[in-house]
């Protein structure tokens, strides 16, 4: 059994030194420009908000949306946390852009054969047994990486040591379902442009809720159906029959008495 | 009956069809070389657009296809015969030019076979995926007799005959399936979708409010093929479908109003936004204003009043279509969508290709001929064993057990 890996980002820490996207940026082979939006070039970015840094990439969440979407199975969950995608078995539909609730995915426009890009969680790195690039390069400790469950509680104790430095809440803990990326804020998520509003449960369990209902719309409705055929058919059939005995068409059957 | 005058589509739509056929066909080739960012105004943030609207369209007008099969050959309305061919050919030139849309608004075309190997049953867009390609093929079935009578090969026809009743009955339950699910699709970003639109109700809206479409589709097209002087379909019976329409629109009212209540978007619905702009539109041209139209006998037995009635179902379903693609997904007034001309001649110029399919085939194929008393020999007996009973007296109505 693969402990689940997370990052803790505790934006109380951060200075906005940019080093983890730079950091990222080289492990994925990326122009070193410095971006303040997430971009095809950028899986992560710092974003300023008064006098706090927000790192934004891949939520990597534990029931993620982009994967329940994916028609082809493209895009996947992997035990350890990553969510990897495949461009073999993209299709181009572009439904984990429409539903990803982080606006997470990036799509190659410009591109005839395109794909989708964003933070891939370092899944060769982690495989390593390494920390991912961005956590590697954190000068500062802002960025923690680690397994789910210690990381959790490490926060759990950051919150109770000092209750006056953070908002009582981990981001990320239970948010559509719990995802890999858990934050730590001195001010309320909403004025950071966190969507607090996604709550607890996943997304996908909203379409299950839809789609968990067509075998019974195939097997009631089939039966339905044929039933109504064959009532209405045999219907049809009676009255022609006595209409037929009405003209004198047909010799009256011995059964009709 | 030809004292009303109705717009014709008259000599003048073939130049007109041939040029947007051209230049959707130009505006293809240029998507195809370019690529989607630079001849479409999709983006990151709005990476569904008109096409996908069009496609709810196309579907949900090829509603026609499973209400009238239904009605017909399964709850044995036999009197809307007449109407069978006309509508499976709607549904059926529909769905290809939507799967057409489709593999035109896909990143990957090449991969466009990838849900039919690879599947993810937890994914609204490939159960869609397997019905459109199901239910396509299925109404390729239903209209293969069409074809094979016009070159009198009868042995296939026995054949699909024999096995028609399961597969219609299957097409059915998937166009039930599918229509819906083109409003399961949003059920995953209640987060993005106004709440003028986004309600767990979506998949039910969506199927109730194709039966209305479908059906008025129905009654239009009978309505401009009756034209020709002689009545496609009687009046009486146009007049019923009349009827199912407007029921068809209370309910979907009734459902939508009463859910958009309980879920407190009362605010959304009486302050005026852009918003409420395009809902009130909606529900006004394609419910309320045809619905109170139809409720009279006057206005269903009436050629001109029930024409502009089903125009107004179908261009309210549209406007309520593209709402739910579009407009509530926009964020007005920072972030708003409106297609490119590429994409605009993409989808006139494969309307062009549907309403240029349709007269084609409905000029060299026997698709209105079943109206005509003895065109269709293997139909006959089946018409006149079952037409009978419609006329006897109402004494022969309760069947007695033999």
């Amino acid at each position: 059994m693969v402990k689940k890996k997370a990052m803790l980002i505790d934006i109380s820490l951060c200075v906005g030194c940019n080093a983890c996207q730079t950091g990222c940026k080289e492990e994925n082979g990326l122009p070193p420009n410095e971006e303040k939006y997430l971009s095809l070039t950028a899986y992560t970015a710092l974003s300023k908000h008064n006098d706090l840094y927000v790192r934004r990439m891949c939520q990597h969440c534990d029931v993620p949306t982009c994967v329940s979407v994916c028609p082809v199975g493209a895009l996947t969950k992997s035990e350890a946390g990553p969510v990897s995608y495949d461009g073999e078995k993209c299709i181009g539909c572009r439904y984990c852009l429409q539903a990803c609730p982080f606006h997470v995915p990036k799509y190659e426009w410009s591109s005839t054969k395109p794909s989708i890009r964003k933070c891939k969680f370092c899944p060769s790195r982690i495989a390593k047994g390494l920390q991912t690039a961005c956590a590697d390069a954190c000068p500062t400790g802002a960025t923690k990486f680690g397994d789910r469950d210690e990381l959790l509680l490490e926060a759990a104790r950051r919150i109770q040591a000092e209750p006056g430095k953070y908002v009582s809440r981990i981001y990320g803990e239970q948010d559509v379902g719990g995802t890999s990326m858990l934050y730590l804020s001195p001010v309320p998520f909403e004025q950071l442009g966190f969507d607090s509003r996604l709550g607890k449960i996943p997304m996908p369990m909203l379409t299950m809720s839809a789609l968990s209902k067509v075998p019974n719309v195939l097997s009631v409705g089939g039966v339905l159906l044929a039933g109504i055929w064959w009532i209405t058919n045999r219907r049809t059939e009676v009255q022609a029959y006595e209409s037929s005995l009405k003209k004198g068409d047909v010799p009256p059957h011995e059964d009709d008495a | 009956m030809r004292t009303l005058r109705l717009p014709r589509i008259t000599a003048g739509w073939r130049p007109i069809a041939t040029i947007l056929i051209l230049a959707g066909a130009l505006a293809a080739v240029a998507r195809f070389t370019l690529g989607l960012g630079a001849t479409t105004n999709l983006s990151d943030e709005f990476p569904w657009g008109l096409w996908i609207g069009f496609d709810f369209l196309g579907i949900g007008l090829a509603a026609s296809g499973f209400t009238i099969v239904a009605a017909v050959h399964l709850f044995h309305a036999k009197e809307y015969e007449p109407i069978v061919r006309p509508a499976i050919l709607t549904a059926f030139i529909g769905y290809l030019l939507v799967v057409l849309v489709l593999i035109i608004d896909l990143g990957r075309p090449d991969h466009f076979w990838h849900p039919l190997v690879m599947w993810n049953p937890h994914s609204v867009m490939c159960e869609i995926s397997w019905c459109l390609m199901l239910y396509t093929t299925v109404l390729s079935l239903e209209f293969a007799p069409i074809i094979l009578e016009k070159f009198n090969i009868h042995s296939p026809i026995k054949w699909i005959h024999a096995i028609s009743l399961p597969f219609m009955i299957f097409g059915v339950l998937l166009s039930t399936l599918h229509q819906s699910s083109f409003g399961s699709l949003y059920l995953i970003v209640p987060n993005r979708l106004h709440a003028l639109w986004y309600t767990p109700m979506l998949p039910v809206l969506f199927f109730i409010s194709c039966i209305a479409s479908g059906l008025s589709m129905v009654v239009l097209e009978s309505l401009i093929f009756s034209r020709k002087g002689r009545p496609f379909l009687p009046t009486r019976l146009r007049a019923n479908l009349a009827k199912i329409i407007a029921l068809a629109l209370a309910v979907y009212f009734v459902v939508r109003i009463q859910d958009l209540l309980s879920r407190g978007a009362f605010r959304e619905m009486t302050t005026l936004t852009y918003y409420s702009v395009a809902f009130y539109a909606e529900i006004l041209i394609g419910f309320v204003i045809p619905f109170s139209m139809l409720v009279f006998e006057k206005v269903r037995t009436s050629h001109s009043g029930l024409y502009s009635a089903s125009l107004m179902v179908v261009l309210g379903f549209a406007i309520n279509r593209m709402n739910t693609a579009i407009t509530g997904l926009e964020r007005y007034p920072s972030q708003v969508y409106f297609p490119s001309m590429i994409e605009i001649f993409i989808m006139l110029g494969i309307t062009a290709i549907g309403f240029s399919a349709f007269s084609f085939i409905a000029e060299y194929l026997p698709v209105f001929t079943t109206a005509e008393a003895g065109q269709a020999p293997h139909q006959n007996e089946a018409l006149s064993r079952v037409q009978e009973p419609l006329l006897l007296p109402p004494e022969c109505e309760n069947p007695r057990p033999s």
